[in-house]
């Protein structure tokens, strides 16, 4: 056994992260870098654009939205991530037992997986335009692109999925040789933007009229909506809710040597999602200036900024977002079955989402895709946090199902389930705005969680006793 | 080597970036700017990995 790795030869799955193993401060900030300067945020800049943000809503609620995020990710979650060490999934059995932890892999590692596919989607979308591979969203959920289309997202998956199972090490480093480059290309993609509407100087900058002509447009061809600034707060805040809320970046920052590493999502914050959305939205409205169209195909919006390194810029971005959601997907299959190989369980991770990032139209549907993810997946993390630090101030054991051979914690059964069937009832059937599920979702499992505790373990202590 | 190749990205990354500003300024064509931002894309591509994320012992 070296440093690197653990007993088992793995990176430490089921076991605390040793020391000689930690990662230094430069390690999450490019990483983070890397994930959060995505390709999807080609896709997500233009969101705003279309739902007819103004521009100072956009600046102001998504600064205040991101710095939410930010403080979340530093005080929720690398506060116990570094004190305990483990992986979210054998934290979470260690708290709600085997057989639900499983429940729960299954889930998340799916839907990483279908986040995945998105980014795949993203990348192959940008990989055909040079070969004139059209990138075209059928009606159907789960209709097929072009024959051609779909070779490609199967090219663009393997490749994406082999990087992903040789280890978190050359995810990381990969991201890290990628990111400044990235981040240089989201802000040239911006100021060309800005030159091909005409916006050179500061008083047409400021006058803003590029920005409402191309919203005028986008609303005269789809009808007209709103996208507020309380609305864009949330949404900013709460995209990534299964990374902080949901405590998914426990696998990633239990490598950290402190918590100071809960900074980093900071570059990831305000160069990916502040600069990189405004930047895609002004490709957009660029495009719309030039061409009068208004499809939001990434790889297009990238070729016409900057030809040959918008699409290279495209396809990366999705790599380096692919890439650790893949390996997170690895990580909950493999917790599933704690013998099983974290390389084999990435393939599989990387075949499913391939397959996902087939379907188009799938991708089409990540921005209501990506609250409800954070509704199904986010309230888990409050049951570690209510674990970590409130059961032994409220006189209860923490990781009870561990300390009782439990295989399933009904306690959490219960906390997890019924919000989440509440949140997704109103998103599904009343049609609230996903993202706005989160936190109350989040606070309900968590309460409900110490009650149920409370009850529970008050009996079998009393039954113990018999 | 270490030395060289970290001056060969941060070259490569302002070949890459400054030309949008110089379109931005008015003193350089778009298409002219895409080929140097390749350029300088390749160049980064090829330095970087010679020098960021390797092995300080190795």
């Amino acid at each position: 056994m070296t440093d690197k790795t653990s007993e088992s030869g793995g990176e430490f799955e089921r076991e605390p992260v040793s020391e000689g193993a930690l990662l230094g401060q430069s390690k999450f900030w490019g990483m983070y870098a890397g994930e959060h300067a995505a390709g999807t945020e080609f896709m997500i800049g233009p969101l705003f654009l279309a739902a007819g943000a103004s521009l100072q809503d956009l600046i102001f609620g998504l600064l205040l939205g991101n710095i939410l995020a930010v403080l979340t990710w530093r005080f929720l979650v690398a506060p116990i991530a570094i004190a305990k060490r483990m992986t979210l999934y054998y934290q979470l059995e260690r708290i709600a037992g085997g057989a639900l932890v499983k429940l729960y892999n299954f889930i998340n590692g799916v839907l990483f997986c279908f986040l995945a596919g998105a980014m795949i989607t993203v990348s192959a979308s940008a990989v055909g335009i040079p070969f004139g591979i059209n990138y075209a969203v059928p009606e159907a959920t789960f209709g097929l692109g072009a024959p051609s289309f779909t070779g490609l997202v199967v090219l663009v998956g393997i490749v994406i999925a082999i990087i992903a199972a040789a280890g978190y090490s050359t995810v990381a480093r990969f991201a890290n040789i990628a990111a400044p480059w990235m981040i240089g290309i989201f802000a040239a993609c911006g100021i060309v933007s800005l030159t091909q509407m005409g916006a050179t100087d500061w008083p047409t900058i400021s006058e803003g009229k590029w920005w409402t002509d191309a919203i005028d447009f986008v609303q005269s061809k789809e009808g007209e909506q709103k996208f507020g600034f309380w609305q864009i707060v949330v949404f900013a805040w709460l995209c990534n809710g299964a990374m902080h809320f949901g405590m998914a970046d426990l696998s990633i920052f239990r490598f950290a040597k402190s918590a100071n590493a809960g900074w980093a999502p900071a570059i990831g914050m305000f160069l990916g999602h502040y600069m990189a959305w405004i930047a895609a939205a002004l490709l957009l409205a660029a495009q719309i200036k030039l061409s009068q169209d208004h499809s939001a195909n990434p790889g297009a919006l990238a070729w016409g900024a900057l030809g040959w390194t918008g699409i290279l810029c495209v396809v990366i971005a999705g790599w380096t977002t692919a890439n650790p959601t893949i390996y997170r997907a690895g990580l909950a299959f493999q917790a599933m079955i704690p013998k099983s190989s974290r390389t084999v369980m990435t393939l599989i991770a990387g075949a499913l989402a391939t397959a996902a990032g087939a379907f188009p139209n799938l991708s089409a549907q990540l921005l209501g895709f990506v609250g409800t993810y954070g509704t199904v997946l986010g309230p888990m993390g409050a049951v570690i946090f209510v674990d970590f630090w409130l059961m032994k101030k409220f006189g209860l054991e923490n990781e009870y199902s561990n300390k009782t051979n439990q295989s399933i914690s009904i306690p959490v059964l219960v906390a997890w389930l019924l919000p989440v069937s509440v949140g997704l009832y109103l998103i599904f059937v009343q049609g609230i705005f996903a993202a706005y599920a989160v936190i109350p979702c989040w606070i309900a499992c968590g309460v409900i969680y110490l009650i149920l505790s409370k009850m529970t373990q008050k009996r079998l202590e009393t039954e113990g006793a018999v | 080597m270490g030395a060289t190749a970290k001056m060969v990205s941060a070259i490569a990354l302002v070949v890459t970036i400054v030309p949008s500003l110089l379109v931005f300024l008015g003193a350089l064509g778009i298409e002219p700017m895409k080929w140097i931002a390749l350029v300088g894309t390749i160049a980064w591509f090829i330095a970087t990995p010679m020098w960021m994320g390797r092995d300080k012992a190795s």
